[in-house]
């Protein structure tokens, strides 16, 4: 009988040398003339123990991480093919504490199953949303995605169930299903483990949302810079049209779904939704003035539903299992579970699907692990780079849209990026500004050249220049790009700039009474 | 920054300033003397709508259409938010965050432009925060714009300016040493605009005009956040790029970013007149902004209803011709052809006309001599000519340029439904489901017109194209045509024809139309025509070249696919059976019953700008004003009456007939004025010998023009910036031409012919061309309630207007036909004479080009010469091929009346055994080479079929030779003798 291991596909597992254990497993495996049956799985996101090698055992799965090529032959010697002890054991991998005191409800599969494999997913309750979606009237199935509280896990929070009834209610001769993969935050991963690992999740998704609204064609927007994923998803999709779970008539019922994946050209602000269109549309990527609004006038100017690859997979969960169930979970007004993505300067980087609520500092100096490099964790970003940097007098904040936004930040895609005491928050500040000059479409004027004078006001701050009065104009230049830009883009650069200048003044070289706004 | 000068505004509406009221001499005064015409501008388009929505803007209560930007409802009750990126000539944009608004019930701060009213709105513009914001987003505009307002060819006329004053700036704290775009070189290599991307705010409305107005989508923004910049194409020069030219963007720009060069060069304008274009049928209304007596630039006119404010390249940057150098200004004489010129004095000219004329009619009969009226000159002037003719000289030997490119249009649609004119106005095109676009170019020859139906296409309009040629239309952005015919040229009347058998005999036809507004007896005659088996497409399709299917195809959606409009041009009229194309055309109309409302119509696309009114005005031989027959006493005597004396009630001579009687010794004097017959008209070298068979040949004209080479008195004409009177449209929309400076030559071209008259012994009294419109409507039943005040006060009318319809008709027919009940006529197929053969196999067609008008004369004297130095022959690569002949080579173009010698341009936008060119530069000829077959019913010249064989070629040939040295020996102007003292 050969023997089941486990090694990450992952592009995150891959970068640390996870194809490289794989072949060293089938070559040792093939020279002891084992039967070994290696299966490339998503990862289970404990990224500082990949490449993580799994074995199914009478005992379940036993992992083994980090191992690198060479561990190989050590592994074989010491018998982890039946879960025997070695240096870099971790034990069932069920039982490893940073795994099991989560709530795996998006990630549920991801890392246990080969992704490409639509028996597997089945296996592992795949297709049980979109089989009672089908039993469902659209008005219902939206009633209940409204119902479980789920809110768009992009970075907007917008509530799921009231954009898909917009769209559901919106006349039009064609409706578009558009899943927004263009996860460019930095620090953010989830997106893409979720499409590298259980991509027939983000189809089902899809697909529900279709059934809900009326939808019949589907697109994913996918970031360039994430091949792994664009090539397991596009094989996922022909797998499911194989299995006619897309196409026309699609698992025998009345109804037709497609979806085809676009690829995009490096913009980050192409995943603000209407720059998301455009460039679908095969125009520049550039933001569009709402209203209209999508959900009545999106792609092509028909009705559209844009959310984020983890809101697919999030709805799927909930036809499955009930807006109760995943309602239950979760904090305040932020209702079930967010894969919350840990980064930066931490001991324990990764994936952490749990239900709202848990304070930050939980997660940074516990579940994080605090810092890698040992120093005092002194600063962390929340919601990617048009988040804010919380010091850590913010750090018995609750894990909630409210709560961040309350305190003039924001949760975002889930993203978490720590920075120890070697941070210097003016340089952060501006690298703020930067990366606002850099990706700005150019539509509206305050991103256009706010950010660009950002820098420059920033850099004047740095170099003693009229430090107060140049403080006082990046404080009204935030003001005109909060308020007077576009979209999200221009507007939320602010955060991240301000709670720089508001929590750690003394990196400007100011008084802490003249950086309060 | 400086201060903007006050500027007269009017608030509300664009109508013409109160002293465009006052008559008669009063007027030019008023016009002269009124300050510049500023239309107000609301900030996003009008929005029409049966709802109606109320809202509260800064405690004001106020109603508008549901759909209305809150920043236009501001501005429609007085309220004008900060802006920079809006205005209502293009949808809202929201980019420069200065309109933004504060909405009670509502967080944040909305953009007024792309936020719509709702009901119950509470709108505040004017804030702490929001004053806040726009000087933030004004500060960090300045901090990357050039400081030299005070140099700045824009000043008084930037928007950035104003906006700078509006929202209080008053410093910019950013200083000057950031990062900023001022070192950007300029783009002059359009001739009549540059773009300085230094000045640029990056508002994208040029690049919205280009796509949202004009539909060419040359400009796009390139690069993005600080980069981003305005580009032609792919980052091309604007001369090189796609542009068109039409100054959308310019228009469209508020900074110096994109401005005229006379701008430049001038200084802003300090008066503005309002006026019509003088280039073709479409008629935009223009302002021609002015400095004392000099045009500083022609912006078109908001209101104006035949374009909405938009141009083309022609009508907005080429009137350079109005004073180019070789503008004649002196009346010449001189005794033989062969002589040089000898300038004169007025009196002696006109003495010269009139002793030679009455000679003349002493020597060889009172119809020896006769005249030809312009379809380029007013309705008040060519209705003097004629006028002249038949009064002054007695008999009827007046015709009109029209003859050779509309008058089947005229005998077609009076034969079918009455009336000698196109059915819809132009915003017409705005219902339309299916655009049919048969044997013309709009694009190239109709521009503004094209924009409008590009826009209409763009909407889901679905577009036939029936021409020999892939003309642009057939793929533009974002437009593909349903059915592109490509038939062989002649082969018109057998393409329409197989389109009726389709719908007759599939049941596609409206019976219920047809039996309620048609002629049965004549219907059911033409439908059994129409059904025979030799009518079908299978059995044309041998004659056009066009497979069954298409035909069928395009039939089935012409008949079904909701409101069907077709437009046509010359490529339907100039053929031997021009009138029979434009009465199947007709025929179809009828069939479908896609006629006598909005979206429908039959609609010629009228050649130059006054072919409707050269023709309404009785320019014809055998017509009177309103296209009465002059062998009709009633009428006659009416116009005997007022008139004074007795008229001839024989048709008089056509343009052809004359040319044939000057060859056979009975035709001695003609009077030309505007038309440049050498050049024009068919078979050049018959034209020619016409010309030199006569003794006294008149042209009035504002150039040497090639008929001046053989012309014993010239009397120099006035441009249609130089004087008053009305021009009419394809629409049948009569628009007034205002005066904006002195006649150059001293007389308008209207005095120029009562100075004739009168010297011919029947002077005639008017002081102002509205005192000729007043005579036209009194004798003219469809003009009766026209006149100069009612068009200033209208803007526009299109005729009939009479006390049924006191201010005109739009849309002819609704309800009835003009003449009772429409008539089917049967329209067999016949083959033009011409036909190719071994020595002639490919069959010529022609055309013209957007850039260039017709012969050229203004055109070719404008800074248009960039985009078209010189006529060329299109041939297919197939046909070239077999020649050995290559895109650039000089090839010999022969048909069985001449030859002529031009470059080739190798290209599939022409069918095999088809080949094209355009008619614009005299040095071509390309007249030279076609026949003098016509129109059966109308003399319209056979343009557009010539069998020809190309051959490779050295250069011009020798005919071209020998007539170049032949222009120059007939215009040689003597010194005049102060000169040599």
């Amino acid at each position: 009988m050969s023997r089941r291991v486990f090694v990450a596909r992952d592009a995150g597992a891959i970068a640390v040398g996870a194809d490289r254990v794989a072949v060293a497993i089938h070559d040792a495996a093939e020279r002891a003339a084992l039967d070994v049956d290696i299966v490339r799985t998503g990862s289970r996101g404990l990224y500082w123990l990949e490449p993580m090698v799994e074995v199914e055992t009478q005992n379940g799965r036993v992992a083994y991480g980090p191992i690198r090529p060479e561990d190989v032959c050590g592994l074989f010697a010491c018998g982890f093919l039946d879960g025997e002890r070695h240096m870099r054991a971790l034990g069932p991998t069920d039982s490893i504490p940073w795994l099991k005191r989560q709530t795996r409800l998006t990630f549920a599969r991801c890392g246990i199953i080969d992704p490409l494999s639509l028996d597997d997913y089945r296996a592992h309750h795949g297709y049980e949303g979109f089989a009672r979606a089908l039993t469902l009237k659209p008005q219902e199935i939206v009633d209940e995605v409204a119902g479980s509280g789920l809110r768009g896990r992009g970075g907007a929070g917008f509530p799921t169930g009231i954009k898909w009834r917009t769209a559901a209610e919106a006349k039009g001769s064609t409706k578009y299903i558009v899943c927004n993969a263009d996860e460019g935050d930095s620090g953010t991963f989830a997106d893409r483990m979720l499409m590298e690992g259980d991509p027939f999740l983000l189809i089902e998704g899809m697909t529900i949302a279709g059934l809900a609204t009326g939808a019949t064609k589907g697109v994913i927007y996918c970031r360039s810079e994430y091949p792994h994923a664009i090539a397991t998803m596009n094989a996922a999709i022909a797998t499911a049209r194989a299995a006619n779970l897309l196409g026309t008539r699609i698992a025998d019922s009345n109804r037709d779904f497609d979806i085809a994946l676009r690829v995009g050209a490096g913009s980050y602000v192409c995943g603000e939704e209407t720059a998301l269109l455009e460039s679908l549309e095969g125009k520049r990527g550039q933001v569009r003035a709402k209203p209209p609004l999508p959900a009545h006038a999106g792609l092509f100017a028909k009705p559209t539903v844009v959310n984020n690859v983890l809101t697919f997979a999030a709805a799927a969960w909930v036809l499955a299992e009930g807006a109760e169930a995943y309602k239950a979970l979760g904090y305040g007004r932020s209702r079930g579970t967010m894969p919350i993505q840990l980064a930066g300067n931490l001991k324990h980087p990764g994936l952490f699907e749990a239900p709202f609520g848990m304070a930050l500092g939980e997660l940074i100096d516990d579940v994080g692990g605090g810092t890698a490099s040992g120093r005092p964790v002194r600063a962390v970003q929340a919601g990617g780079p048009l988040g804010a940097y919380f010091p850590r007098a913010l750090f018995d904040m609750p894990y909630d849209y409210e709560a961040y936004t309350a305190n003039d930040g924001l949760i975002g895609h889930g993203g978490l990026v720590a920075f120890d005491d070697t941070v210097d928050m003016a340089r952060q500040a501006r690298f703020a500004m930067e990366f606002c000059a850099l990706e700005s479409c150019g539509k509206c004027t305050p991103c256009r050249i706010g950010s660009i004078r950002g820098v420059e006001v920033v850099d004047r701050i740095v170099a003693g220049i009229d430090r107060e009065a140049n403080a006082e104009l990046l404080k009204e230049l935030c003001e005109t790009l909060k308020f007077g830009s576009l979209c999200a883009l221009g507007g939320f650069t602010p955060y991240p700039v301000m709670s720089a200048l508001t929590h750690f003044p003394e990196d400007f070289g100011l008084a802490r009474e003249m950086a309060e706004v | 920054m400086s201060c903007p000068p006050k500027r007269a505004s009017r608030a509300g509406d664009v109508r013409l300033p109160l002293g465009s009221r006052l008559r008669g001499n009063d007027t030019e005064v008023a016009f002269l003397n009124v300050a510049l015409v500023e239309e107000r501008d609301f900030g996003t388009p009008a929005r029409r709508n049966e709802q109606n929505v109320n809202l509260t803007i800064d405690g004001q209560r106020t109603t508008v259409p549901a759909g209305t930007s809150i920043l236009r409802a501001a501005a429609e009750c007085g309220t004008d938010v900060p802006k920079l990126c809006s205005t209502d000539s293009l949808e809202a944009f929201g980019s420069c965050r200065l309109c933004l608004v504060e909405i009670e019930g509502r967080a944040g701060t909305p953009a007024s432009c792309t936020t719509p009213v709702v009901e119950g709105m509470i709108v505040r513009t004017q804030t702490d925060r929001l004053a806040r914001i726009r000087r933030g987003v004004m500060e960090l505009y300045i901090s990357d714009h050039p400081l030299d307002c005070l140099t700045c060819a824009a000043n008084g006329d930037c928007e950035l300016q104003d906006m700078a004053g509006a929202v209080g700036l008053r410093e910019v704290r950013y200083g000057y040493a950031g990062e900023n775009h001022l070192a950007d070189m300029k783009d002059q290599s359009n001739p009549y605009f540059t773009y300085d991307p230094a000045k640029c705010i990056v508002c994208s409305r040029c690049v919205r005009a280009c796509d949202e107005v004009q539909g060419t989508f040359a400009l796009t923004i390139a690069g993005r956040g600080f980069e981003s910049r305005v580009a032609a194409s792919a980052g091309e020069a604007f001369l090189d790029s796609e542009c068109v030219s039409c100054g959308a963007c310019v228009q469209a720009c508020p900074t110096a970013t994109l401005i005229e060069k006379s701008v430049i060069e001038i200084g802003q304008p300090e008066h503005s007149v309002v006026t019509t274009c003088a280039y073709c049928g479409v008629g935009c209304s223009f302002k021609a902004e002015m400095r004392g007596d000099t045009v500083v630039r022609m912006v078109p006119f908001k209101d104006g209803k035949a374009n909405h404010g938009h141009s083309c390249v022609k009508g907005r940057f080429a009137w350079g011709y109005t004073t180019h150098r070789e503008r004649i200004l002196k009346p010449m004489i001189r005794e033989k052809i062969e002589d040089p010129w000898r300038e004169v004095s007025w009196d002696e000219a006109i003495g010269r006309v009139a002793s030679e004329f009455k000679r003349i009619q002493a020597q060889y009969g009172a119809r020896a001599i006769g005249g030809i009226t312009s379809s380029r000159c007013t309705d008040e002037e060519t209705f003097l000519i004629q006028k002249l003719v038949r009064a002054g000289f007695g008999n009827n030997n007046v015709d009109t340029c029209a003859r050779v490119c509309h008058s089947p249009t005229g005998y077609g649609l009076k034969t079918t439904f009455g009336t000698s004119a196109g059915t819809q106005d132009f915003d017409s095109v705005e219902q339309a489901d299916v655009i049919v676009v048969m044997g013309a170019n709009p694009t190239d020859g109709h521009p503004v017109f094209a924009s409008r139906m590009k826009q209409r296409l763009r909407q889901g309009a679905k577009l036939i194209v029936i021409d020999p040629r892939r003309i642009d239309l057939v793929h533009t952005p974002h437009i593909d045509a349903a059915w592109h015919l490509p038939l062989r040229p002649g082969t018109n009347v057998a393409m329409l024809t197989a389109l009726a058998h389709v719908i007759v005999t599939e049941g596609l036809l409206n019976e219920e139309f047809v039996k309620a507004r048609c002629d049965l007896a004549a219907f059911e005659e033409w439908a059994a025509f129409v059904r025979e088996p030799r009518n079908s497409p299978e059995a044309m399709a041998e004659i056009t070249g066009v497979p069954a299917e298409a035909i069928r195809g395009a039939a089935r959606l012409y008949a079904t696919g909701g409101n069907a409009a077709f437009y046509y041009g010359l490529g339907i009229t100039e053929h031997s059976q021009g009138s029979t194309a434009v009465i199947a055309i007709a025929n179809l109309a009828m069939a479908t019953g896609n006629i006598g409302r909005p979206g429908v119509g039959v609609n010629p696309l009228r050649g130059q700008n006054n072919v409707q009114g050269s023709c309404d005005m009785g320019s014809f031989p055998h017509e009177l004003s309103g296209y009465r027959h002059i062998s009709d006493a009633a009428t006659r005597s009416l116009f005997e009456a007022d008139w004074g004396t007795h008229l001839d009630n024989e048709p008089g001579l056509r343009i052809s007939n004359m040319l044939d009687s000057a060859i056979g010794g009975r035709f001695k004097g003609l009077y030309i004025q505007g038309e440049d017959i050498a050049q024009s008209d068919p078979d050049t070298t018959h034209v020619i010998d016409g010309l030199k068979a006569m003794e006294c040949v008149v042209v009035q004209d504002i150039f040497l023009c090639e008929t001046a080479h053989y012309a014993h008195v010239f009397l120099p004409g006035s441009t249609f910036l130089e004087k008053d009177g009305t021009f009419i449209n394809a629409e049948r929309r009569i628009q007034r031409v205002r005066k904006v400076m002195e006649p150059r030559n001293g007389l308008a071209d209207w005095e120029i012919t009562l100075a004739i008259a009168k010297a011919m012994g029947y002077p005639m009294h008017y002081n102002h061309p509205s005192q000729i419109m007043d005579e036209i409507a009194r004798l003219t039943p469809t003009f009766s309630g026209v006149s100069f005040e009612r068009l200033d006060e209208l803007g526009s009318i299109q005729w009939p207007c009479n006390e049924k319809a006191p201010e005109g008709t739009p849309v002819m027919h609704i309800g009835g036909f003009v003449r009772g009940l429409g008539n089917f006529v049967i329209t067999e197929y016949v083959p033009t004479d011409e036909r190719t053969g071994p020595r002639f196999p490919l069959l010529l067609t022609t055309g013209r080009i957007l850039s260039q008008y017709n012969v050229g004369a203004q055109t070719r004297r404008t800074k248009n010469i960039v985009w078209h130095e010189e006529d060329k022959l299109e041939i297919h690569p197939h046909d070239a091929d077999q020649r050995g002949i290559r895109s650039g080579d000089w090839v010999k173009l022969q048909s069985r009346s001449g030859a002529t010698s031009l470059r080739a341009v190798v290209t599939d936008r022409v069918a095999p055994g088809v080949v094209y060119t355009t008619f614009h530069h005299p040095d071509t000829q390309a007249n030279v080479v076609t026949t003098d077959y016509s129109d059966w019913a109308t003399n319209c010249p056979e343009y557009k079929v010539t069998a020809v064989q190309v051959s490779p070629s050295n250069g011009p040939t020798d005919w071209q030779r020998a007539y170049e040295a032949e222009s120059a020996h007939n215009t040689r102007i003597a010194e005049p003798l102060a000169a040599a003292e």
